[in-house]
């Protein structure tokens, strides 16, 4: 039954463990450390972008207010451990529960909004938790956090001499997070994400649990973004409420997903990895003159991807497929 | 201060509401107009109030432009349409922010002797800055002919019937594309009168913006997209609550008050308080 | 032997606006019925009710002896009510064969299962050849049966279609007519709302006209067609659309 979809779904796989094995080698030849550390960041983008795209690609949900996870990920990890000298590796799972579980609450109110209204809501709300931040003392507030470097770690996973840990623990977050991806996607719930995204009465006539199903994307989305938020913390090891709960964080986020192609198993993958070296070689190249060329060129290409593709870089590699006569 | 914001806001609503289409570089329009009040007061002296009708007519020329350059091209896309808009606007915001940066440089400017800065007016008794003053009036005005001519004129209806079904106003002979272009330089034409007025008490650098941009979108959702008279509410309602949360909060967490009520409103009116769509 | 469905003195008040009023039907298993009458007789109002998009002001709704009336629309699906859309509402950026899937899903969890009865249902309704089709790219009349295939694939009890045979050309709706048959003979009742009673009248066993909100006439379908409140209020209503 159904040859060619087994197919695809096993051909996906098979590219996806070539090109980690690739990426798990590239260290052996890379030394540079500036190269190094945009591979990292372009590994920790695409695995965050993954993981927006579940929400936003594939239910439907455009949420602009991520950094709120990506935020809550780091601040709940480096509180616990700083605090409380709790280990980085156990804060990052709290970080990521306490993520999804705020994930979910705030669905309750804000599954109900539609369009603009939804994506105004989830940027004010990120909004909020920055500027909560900001005033709360005990978290530092304005001056965020510096985190005690003790030496080389992985039990503290940090770590001063060597990028490699971090660059091998993103490439890890990025292929969880498309595994993930590629696991749901032929799930009850992917087909219930897309059902919901595409149109929302015609799901609940076929028997989709409509809020709940976004509940899950939700849920699953934030955690996977608050362990991203978890490790960028541990990789720049100073926080404050802008460098992790930005509003750029869930524009990076969304971004990748966008220009790779929304909604698709390959698309934040194939956007970040466009697009992450393209922003850092732009302000390597132009942002030294702190004149703006480099946003000039970055928004320029961002402008012009929008506009020529509008299904994403994807859809150029996607033949058309229109089998069988239109009668 | 509230009815600034819904100038600021009512260009957007224009835009936003009226023609369903999202601009995320809408902060820059204001930044530009900044911009444009500060070198005509830097160079020829013009003081912002005098500047205002000129800054208005370049921001609608340029908003006309943009509209038939970029977004007349956004609006057109056959897939993922709400999420081109967002990120071509949002694209051209970079681009906008980093040519600000390109000429005017990261400095903070400022217009420092205008008619208006810094002087204040007394009414029976109570102290009230000119500039915010002289803002209010021109707001109210603005909003009063923007109501009009909304509601009153062919063009304000050709405009809503365009949002509504561009093939049947094709089908009577108008272009879309006109409306829409006049739509766009209309928005930009009041925020550039926002900017203008605002120039004589803010500071100017590239990312001024930004920090309006996300009130003024919330001010618009919060009186509901399509309406005009929603986002003179919505405005009025932002104003308030900001002063309100002034008082009872640091002035860091002032914005926090506008952001709650936004989503106290929407939640029991999931369409803000005037919306029809 | 209860009735599947049974709607019991329905009432659907829409401000001023009375849709329904006091409409009490039954279905029998195995039964095609047909709901029938001129616009505005409030069909597309009852049909909703009983598919669950929302309660009725008053009155009860029966499934297969079972009260309903509040549950809503995702649950009625598990029960085993299967619906369309008069406005289809395909999942556009799904192939043909994943908006089947989405229906399979209320009864089988495991995907290869779904898959599987998918593929069955597609084979059934005529579509399997368009099953890698993106749903945008169908032409209107297979939309239409792929509305069907969805809903069939949820394997319901009762199958609602909601003038799933108007605006088709007359081989489509043969076609179609072909169909509605064959899904009854495979043992699920159908309860059709259509406009044009030319098409269904040969079709159904059982129709009932509706005529502004109340139930004006019930019965075999020549019964029905000869019935003169039926001709009065049909050529009343074409009256209205010459004028």
């Amino acid at each position: 039954m159904d040859k060619e979809f087994a197919a695809r779904r096993r051909r996906d796989l098979i590219i996806a463990a070539v090109l980690a094995a690739i990426a798990a080698a590239t260290p052996l030849f890379v030394k540079d450390v500036v190269v190094q550390n945009i591979l990292i960041l372009t590994l920790m983008y695409a695995g965050l972008s993954q993981s927006w795209n579940i929400l936003s690609g594939y239910c439907g949900q455009i949420s602009l207010g991520h950094a709120l996870y990506f935020g809550l990920g780091a601040y709940t990890t480096e509180l616990l451990f700083t605090k409380f000298g709790v280990l980085p590796w156990f804060g990052m799972l709290a970080g990521g529960v306490v993520s999804a579980l705020i994930a979910m609450g705030l669905g309750y109110p804000f599954f109900r909004l539609r369009g603009h209204y939804f994506v105004i809501a989830t940027i004010v709300i990120a909004e909020i938790g920055l500027l909560l931040f900001h005033n709360w003392e005990w978290a530092g507030a304005a001056m965020g956090i510096t985190i005690p470097i003790r030496g080389d770690s992985w039990l503290k996973f940090q770590f001063l001499r060597t990028k490699l840990p971090y660059f091998y623990f993103a490439l890890a977050l990025c292929c969880i997070a498309w595994f993930v991806t590629w696991w749901l996607e032929n799930s009850k719930w992917g087909f219930w994400w897309r059902a919901v995204k595409d149109n929302p009465d015609a799901a609940e006539s076929l028997g989709v649990d409509v809020f709940n199903s976004k509940m899950g994307a939700a849920a699953v989305s934030a955690f996977l973004v608050a362990i991203g938020g978890s490790f960028y913390a541990q990789f720049v090891s100073y926080i404050d409420p802008e460098s992790v709960m930005g509003f750029q964080f869930s524009l990076l986020m969304a971004l990748p997903a966008v220009l790779g192609g929304i909604g698709t198993l390959w698309g934040p993958v194939l956007g970040a990895a466009i697009l992450i070296p393209l922003t850092e070689l732009t302000r390597f190249k132009f942002g030294g003159s702190g004149r703006g060329v480099d946003l000039i060129v970055y928004g320029t290409l961002i402008v012009l991807i929008s506009l020529a593709l509008p299904r994403g870089l994807l859809s150029l590699f996607s033949r058309p497929k229109k089998t069988g006569a239109t009668r | 201060m509230g009815l600034l914001y819904g100038l600021i806001a009512v260009g957007l609503a224009l835009i936003f509401g009226l023609m369903d289409v999202t601009n995320f570089a809408h902060g820059e329009f204001l930044m530009i107009a900044m911009y444009l009040s500060f070198f005509l007061f830097a160079f020829f002296a013009i003081d912002p109030l005098l500047s205002a009708p000129l800054v208005a007519a370049a921001l609608f020329i340029f908003g006309a432009v943009v509209y038939l350059l970029i977004v007349r091209f956004a609006m057109r896309a056959k897939a993922n349409a709400g999420m081109v808009q967002i990120f071509t606007t949002f694209g051209l915001a970079i681009v906008m922010r980093g040519l600000a940066q390109f000429f005017f440089t990261p400095d903070y400017r400022s217009i420092p002797h205008s008619w208006l800065g810094g002087k204040t007016i007394s009414i029976a008794g109570i102290f009230l800055p000119e500039p915010q003053l002289v803002g209010a009036l021109v707001s109210i005005l603005a909003f009063a002919g923007l109501y009009f001519f909304i509601h009153r004129t062919d063009f304000g209806r050709a405009l809503e019937a365009t949002r509504e079904d561009p093939g049947a106003v094709a089908l009577v002979g108008i272009d879309k594309n006109r409306v829409f272009a006049f739509g766009w330089g209309l928005g930009a034409a009041l925020v550039g009168l926002a900017g203008a007025i605002m120039a004589s008490f803010f500071y100017i650098y590239p990312d001024v913006g930004a920090s309006f941009a996300l009130i003024a979108y919330v001010t618009v959702a919060l009186g509901g997209f399509g309406s005009v008279f929603g986002a003179f509410a919505g405005g009025i309602i932002v104003g308030l609550v900001e002063a309100t949360t002034a008082l009872v909060l640091p002035p860091s967490l002032k914005s926090v008050g506008i952001y709650a009520v936004y989503l106290l409103v929407v939640f029991i009116r999931p369409r803000g308080l005037f919306g029809s769509i | 032997m209860t009735p599947l469905l049974e709607t019991r003195g329905v009432w659907q008040r829409f401000g001023g606006l009375v849709a329904n009023s006091d409409v009490s039907i039954s279905v029998g298993r195995g039964e095609i019925v047909g709901l029938i009458g001129p616009n505005g007789a409030g069909k597309s109002t009852l049909f909703n009710l009983i598919a669950g998009v929302l309660p009725p002001t008053q009155g009860s709704i029966l499934f297969d002896g079972e009260d309903v009336t509040r549950m809503p629309a995702a649950e009625r699906c598990q029960r085993g009510v299967g619906r369309t859309f008069q406005v289809v509402k395909s999942f556009e950026t799904m192939t043909v064969i994943d908006n089947v899937i989405v229906g399979a899903l209320v009864r089988n969890t495991v995907m290869r299962e779904a898959r599987r009865k998918a593929l069955e249902v597609l084979e059934f309704t005529g579509l399997a050849a368009r099953a890698h089709v993106l749903a945008s790219d169908l032409v209107p009349a297979e939309k239409r049966r792929l509305e069907v295939a969805r809903a069939l694939a949820t394997e319901p009890k009762l199958l609602l279609l909601d003038e799933v045979l108007t605006g088709l050309t007359p081989t489509e709706a043969q076609t179609g007519v072909a169909l509605v048959r064959k899904v009854r003979d495979a043992g699920i009742t159908v309860l059709m709302v259509e406009h044009v009673m030319e098409i269904v009248m040969p079709l159904v066993d059982r129709a009932i006209v509706l005529d502004l909100g109340k139930v004006l006439v019930e019965g075999k379908p020549n019964d029905v067609v000869r019935d003169p409140k039926v001709i009065k209020a049909y050529l009343g209503d074409r009256h209205a659309v010459g004028a």
